[in-house]
């Protein structure tokens, strides 16, 4: 037989099978049939059929995070595109690499209002690393080299390919592309040298330092050196939400988390420190509270592969351009072990004088749920969350003891994304129990999913933190606006043991402290697909620690205030 | 209206990959943080896979530091300088239509010479002026012709080169 010149769409999935693709999450479409067409003689690629395009770009983004692998979203025009805009954002804030491949209307049509068109590529600017719009067949094998590699390189982020149907369609005779000639992008290595012994310099004169470690110290795969250099310094570290896992939470020098509902000893280490080294963190707003009060007398050292987070939020005294992982390797024999034992020890102290706790009486706690979960699984299990009351509390409560064992949406905040995240996530990491942790509003947002975890048989687990009420925003009201409810309370929601059950996913309901254990240990051992828990805990309870927005940190609360709350000044 | 204050104007030279949409990609930056272009020049460079965009903008200038490394991250972008207080050569050209009755003709022409400018359209009432050169000069010589009526107006926008042995 002649061999025969591959259409785009064939092109596309052979480079998809070269980059090392094992999943495409998608949802087809008239723009899109060329490509799941040729997706039928791949069977190296195996074709996830979500229930809702936003689905697909969150299980992608699970599945990056889980591994540290692109992942692959495929979508029709128009409204299929544009539903992936709020998953674009998703990956793009938290550095999440993706590939999002999108149908779109031939290309004579484009401009012209043509069915499902939309300018999905003008849409999408503002949310994506990099993006194409292909108007040439032949430019498809280089296109598709350049977004792997932009995707999953340096700060990694979303990559969108808006694609004709007549480009996927025709006929491409280029061949394929092994190498990128982009003159434009940069990708930082190593920091600077002189710049990394300034840092060693104004390390060596700290009594107090602290290390603050965020996403992209999970991205580059610090954590091993950051623990030597905390041990080899003596100096405590904090991790923000995207950083929990670089190193393992229950290390003896470790504080959990900083910031708006970080723990209280994390928080007072950041208020007493005398130095603060951020490793892949970006100084975002749940950090800081007040600019003016964040640390104002602390030597500060910035870590980051994205020279234009230097100077954005607060302006370094040193500023180390590179791989967070390299960066930190690169200082280790440049420093040597500070005189902070008393340091230390009064980080201790804060730790056994303002411990993580909630009330054991009245009602069924969600932080008791999420404690005993941390007991059982014992930093063994890969956790998702969704975004809510019941995020910070897992934060709060699960160790992540392992790199790439906490995935949560931070920088967007996008409700809808815990449990999709859990299915990419279980998909890529299968021998690794996977749970969700979502509240009962934000599972409603991506529930549809069901389906498509129980199809894949994944053995995830669901485990619903039920308050009926939107928890966080009521929380706010509470506590800022007197009391005044709006738009919180959800009633109406759906029995979600029935509900899973419809679609045929094993499920629980835990009302009683004594059903805790009990039950998810059943779930535990259930392994023959997705399984729920649907965990009705105490309606009105509020995550403390907490430092309201814009607020500095002498404010934060440690429990429930008894004076009225001033409105909040801090962003959102 | 937006923009803070103060409003110092800037001017910053971008080298960007001749790639559909770094236009776009480009504006978006200095849009999203309230800073107004003043003028935009992009002109093709002798490597057609680059061109040159020479900006003039205003705006609070601590934010131009992060606009600077915005446009940087840009994959399309190779470079991105502002020359603000750089020694540079700057230039602009300005097309001008004056009203020009005859007995209004010689004084108007003599403005003309007097900034080397030149005469490209001769009308019985009107007369059409290029004016090359600063920006500040072509200002004052606006101002200078206005009392005569100026009918219509288009300028270039800046261009600018840093001297000697600098990138532009
Ligand atoms: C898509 C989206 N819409 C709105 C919000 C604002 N928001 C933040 S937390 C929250 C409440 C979440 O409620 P639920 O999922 O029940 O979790 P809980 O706080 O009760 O644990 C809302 C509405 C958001 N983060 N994302
Ligand atoms: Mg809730």
């Amino acid at each position: 037989m002649d061999k025969k010149i591959p259409t785009g769409a064939e092109v596309i999935i052979q480079c998809l099978i070269r980059e090392g693709v094992e999943y495409v999450f998608g949802y087809p479409g008239g723009a899109a049939i060329p490509l799941f067409d040729a997706l039928v003689d791949a069977p190296q690629i195996k074709l996830v059929l979500v229930r809702h395009e936003q689905g697909a770009t969150h299980m992608a983004d699970g599945y990056a995070r889980a591994t540290g692998k692109p992942g692959v979203v495929l979508v029709t025009s128009g409204p299929g595109a544009t539903n992936t805009v709020t998953g674009i954002l998703t990956a793009q804030m938290d550095s999440a690499p993706l590939i999002v491949l999108c149908g779109q209307t031939i290309s004579p049509m484009l401009g012209k209002d043509a069915f499902q068109e939309a300018d999905v590529t003008g849409i999408t600017y503002p949310v994506v690393k990099h993006s194409y719009l292909v108007k040439k067949t032949n430019d498809l094998p280089r296109i598709m080299k350049e977004a792997f590699h932009i995707a999953t390189t340096g700060r990694p982020g979303p990559v969108l390919l808006d694609l004709p149907k007549d480009v996927t369609g025709g006929p491409c005779a280029a061949p394929m592309v092994d190498s990128v000639d982009l003159p434009g992008y940069e990708i930082p290595g190593v920091p600077d040298r002189a710049d990394l012994q300034k840092a060693a310099a104004l390390i060596a004169k700290s009594r107090k330092p602290l290390l603050y470690i965020g996403q992209g110290a999970v991205i580059s795969g610090a954590g091993k050196a950051v623990a030597q250099l905390a041990e080899k310094l003596n100096a405590p570290v904090v991790n923000t939400l995207l950083g929990k896992g670089a190193m393992p939470e229950d290390h003896a020098l470790h504080l959990g988390m900083l910031g708006m509902h970080g723990t209280a000893y994390a928080n007072k280490a950041v208020m007493n420190c005398d130095l603060i080294f951020s490793i892949g963190a970006r100084w975002d707003d749940r950090i800081i509270g007040k600019l003016s009060e964040f640390c104002p007398n602390a030597t500060k050292i910035h870590l980051d592969i994205d020279p234009a987070e230097f100077g954005k939020i607060i302006q370094p005294d040193v500023s180390l351009v590179g791989d967070a992982r390299r960066g930190v390797e690169a200082l280790l024999p440049l420093v040597r072990k500070l005189d902070s034992a008393d340091w230390v020890k009064e980080c201790a102290a804060w730790r056994k004088q303002y411990p993580l706790r909630y009330g054991k009486q009245g009602g069924l706690k969600a932080q008791m749920v999420l404690d005993e979960l941390d007991k059982l699984t014992r930093g063994k299990a890969i956790v998702t969350t969704d975004v809510g009351q019941h995020q910070m509390w897992a934060a709060q409560f699960i160790r992540s003891t392992f790199n790439r064992s906490w995935i949560s949406s931070g920088g967007a905040g996008t409700m809808g994304f815990g449990f999709p995240a859990a299915i990419g996530a279980q998909l890529g990491v299968p021998d690794t129990p996977v749970w969700a942790i979502v509240g009962d509003g934000g599972f409603q947002m991506t529930l549809c999913e069901l389906a498509t975890a129980a199809l894949q048989k994944v053995p995830l687990k669901i485990l619903i933190i039920n308050n009926n009420y939107l928890g966080m925003v009521r929380q706010w009201q509470e506590l800022f606006f007197d009391n005044r409810y709006s738009g919180v309370d959800m009633v109406g929601n759906p029995d979600f043991v029935k509900l899973a059950e419809a679609y045929g996913v094993k499920a629980w309901r835990i009302r009683r402290n004594g059903d805790v254990k009990r039950i998810l240990k059943q779930a535990m051992a259930y392994n023959d697909g997705p399984c729920l828990i649907d965990a009705e805990v105490v309606k009105e309870d509020n995550v403390f620690p907490m430092v309201p927005a814009g607020a500095g940190y002498k404010d934060m609360l440690i429990e429930r205030p008894k004076q009225k709350m001033a409105k909040p000044t801090g962003s959102t | 209206m937006s923009t803070p204050n103060p409003t110092a104007s800037h001017t910053i030279s971008v080298l960007v990959s001749n790639k559909p949409g770094v236009l776009v990609r480009v504006a978006l930056v200095f849009a999203r943080r309230g800073y107004n272009i003043d003028s935009l020049v992009v002109s093709p460079q002798q490597d057609s896979d680059f061109s040159r965009m020479t900006i003039t903008c205003s705006g609070d200038p601590g934010t131009l530091d992060q606009i600077i490394k915005q446009l940087f991250k840009l994959v399309d972008v190779v470079r991105a300088i502002d020359h603000t207080g750089d020694q540079v050569i700057e230039k602009e050209l300005a097309l001008v239509k004056v009203k020009c009755p005859p007995e209004n003709r010689t004084q108007v022409l003599q403005i003309v010479e007097h900034f080397k400018g030149v005469t490209v359209d001769f009308g019985s009432e009107s007369l059409i002026l290029q004016m090359a050169g600063g920006s500040d000069k072509i200002d004052h010589v606006l101002g200078l012709l206005a009392p005569y009526g100026v009918v219509e107006m288009v300028r270039s926008g800046k261009i600018l080169m840093a001297r000697g042995a600098s990138a532009t």
